[in-house]
């Protein structure tokens, strides 16, 4: 049999575009989980907020779906810093995060899908702009502008992210406000505010992560919890906390479910998360890059 | 209260439950009573190792479905073996899943046991979705028989009394678990892990258990489930749904005492099948969603916590 090579360089390609993707709907579970130690498995539903936030500005107004994600940036940064504000007066003060701080973020989970069923119904949902349709030619290898777009804004967002996190005080201090809250207080930096704060910056980046999802693929309210999966397997599998190796973990999966996907067929696809997921808390839980 | 005494007067409740719903006359309130009682053994399973050991479960539609997918199964190959084997085997195939996950994941920090259960209820749900032999993402149909095969009346009636009888099963376990080695054992390692391992409490083998007679619990729950929907398919049997009220329910009710889930289970049951009745079934599980962060946040002993100081 002759081995399809340009499918599987196509299956390559697109798997790394996926992957750039996965690691933009990833990074606010790496600040929340990896750096804030909050299992915030809701962040997901607050992705698909953000698509029918970008669905509403381009149906209605006729906005470009990631300039109307960076439009609400502020909105779902103040969202962020509400929600912690709750989960720290009911769950972290108490010390009590373990059972009732999980319950919390999945009822809140199901709190928003159920809403945006109510609203909008299961219909799917889509955005237009006048890039998506467009598809790059190389040789045989195709680039979708619908794949290239989402892969560019994330990879802006993750830099941007890495940079404030290593040059800035704030930035700092998030990374050290999980290993010792302490010391950071004697920096005096309050501990609460800088989580909340990052927090916020977790939630806002959402924002964006929705409006590229919508762009790759029609949107509707369930489709969250196809990413907690996701989500979780790579930030893992990174190594909590560390931008670069959970952008290392994503491409890895978004190339390995694209050749699933183009080889197999995409109904077996989810699965390979949660495999990968399952497979890295059973032999490496400190994740594939991460220190051990 | 003994044990024995505690179970004569759970069957004692139960008959006077199920002649009681016969009094009605409507084999309707016969299919609103099974799905609350489903969930006293769902919420009953959940508490055992959730409530007790600490560890939370999200993966509950997977040992669910699991179960139910198991009697598909049987169905479509010895359909002649009576509905009480078919749970057995449920119970078991569930039971076994559930040690398999937790052998891979429990001895890790309680919130990756959680997501690992998340994760293994979607490899769950797309293995049945590509299994053609259990009807695949087209769903399957299983035809109910119509009488009751042990007394005079309709299968609905005998579908009730079989989760009756497993709902009164499931509650004995539960309270003797409290009070025995293998509760304070549960309730060590709830407390602090590190210092019961210390002590020399086989922490490990003792969540194993739990994970066990919990996953075994959701799975025989669930087995009965073909013959009550008649048609099942993947994204039914596996419905996020089942997850979010098992945990809502112990919780809203109280997780430190057999009693939470059962009270759990029967309010927020009843209300929702009224829920569903008279307003939306969408409605009804945000007023799920809803209650369950109200009460996490505002009342975290639950109901109970309000009677007991």
């Amino acid at each position: 049999m002759d081995f399809p090579v340009d499918l599987l360089v196509n299956a390559l390609v697109s798997g790394l575009l996926l992957g750039g993707f996965y690691a933009a709907v990833t990074i606010g579970v790496s600040i929340s989980f990896g750096m804030l130690d909050i299992v915030n498995i809701a962040h997901p539903a607050f992705i698909i907020l953000g698509s029918y936030i970008a669905y509403i500005a381009n149906s209605v107004l006729g906005l470009d779906p990631i300039l109307a994600s960076i439009l609400v940036l502020p909105g779902f940064y103040l969202l962020g810093m509400a929600i912690y504000h709750i989960y720290d007066v009911s769950f972290e003060r108490r010390g009590d995060t373990s059972i009732r701080g999980l319950a919390f973020f999945f009822g809140l989970l199901f709190i928003a899908e159920v809403t945006l069923v109510l609203v909008f119904g299961v219909d799917y949902r889509l955005v237009e702009a006048r890039y998506l349709g467009t598809t790059l030619h190389f040789g045989f290898i195709d680039l979708p502008m619908r794949l290239v777009v989402p892969f560019l804004v994330s990879i802006i967002m993750l830099v941007g992210l890495q940079l404030f996190m290593a040059r800035t005080f704030i930035g700092r201090a998030i990374q050290a406000v999980a290993q010792d809250p302490l010391a950071l207080r004697l920096m005096a930096a309050n501990p609460s505010q800088i989580k909340r704060i990052a927090f916020g910056m977790s939630i806002a980046t959402a924002s964006i992560a929705g409006a590229i999802l919508i762009i790759i693929q029609p949107v509707e309210p369930s489709i969250g919890r196809e990413y907690i999966g996701r989500v979780f397997a790579i930030c893992v599998m990174g190594g909590l906390g560390s931008f670069p190796g959970m952008l290392a973990a994503a491409v890895l999966l978004g190339v390995v479910e694209s050749i699933t996907s183009t080889f197999y067929g995409p109904s077996w696809s989810p699965a390979v998360a949660f495999g990968f997921l399952l497979l890295t808390l059973a032999v490496r839980p400190s994740g594939i890059f991460g220190r051990a | 209260m003994r044990n024995w005494t505690f179970v004569s007067v759970l069957i004692v409740v139960a008959f006077a439950t199920f002649f009681g719903t016969r009094l009605v006359g409507n084999s309707y309130a016969f299919f609103a009573g099974y799905v609350v009682l489903q969930y006293i053994v769902l919420a009953t399973a959940w508490n055992i190792l959730g409530g007790y050991t600490g560890y939370v479960n999200f993966g509950t539609a997977a040992f669910f479905a699991l179960g139910a997918y198991s009697t598909v199964v049987l169905h479509k190959t010895v359909p002649e073996l009576p509905l009480p084997l078919m749970i057995a085997v449920g119970g078991i195939v569930s039971g076994a899943v559930g040690i398999g996950t937790g052998y891979l994941t429990l001895r890790l920090r309680g919130t990756f046991f959680s997501i690992a259960t998340l994760a293994m209820a979607v490899v769950m749900q797309t293995l049945v979705t590509n299994w053609s032999f259990v009807g695949g993402a087209r769903g399957v149909y299983v035809i109910r028989p119509d009488e009751s095969p042990i007394f005079d009346g309709d299968y609905i009636e005998y579908l009730f009394l079989v989760m009756l009888a497993l709902s009164v099963i499931a509650v004995a376990v539960a309270r003797a678990i409290e009070h025995s080695r293998l509760g304070y054992g549960f309730a060590a390692i709830r407390d602090d892990e590190l210092a019961a391992e210390a002590s020399g409490v086989p922490t490990l083998r003792l969540k194993l258990i739990a994970t066990a007679l919990s996953g075994g619990f959701m799975g025989m729950a669930g087995a009965p489930l073909p013959y009550y929907v008649t048609y099942l398919d993947p994204s039914s049997g596996f419905s996020l749904t089942y997850a979010v009220n098992t945990i809502a329910m112990p919780l809203i009710g109280g997780t430190s005492m057999w009693l939470g889930p059962v009270l759990g289970a029967v309010l927020l049951g009843t209300l929702q099948q009224a829920a569903t009745v008279t307003i939306s079934s969408a409605l009804s599980l945000l007023i799920v969603g809803v209650l369950l962060v109200v009460f996490v946040i505002a009342a975290p002993k639950g109901i109970i916590g309000w009677f007991r100081r």
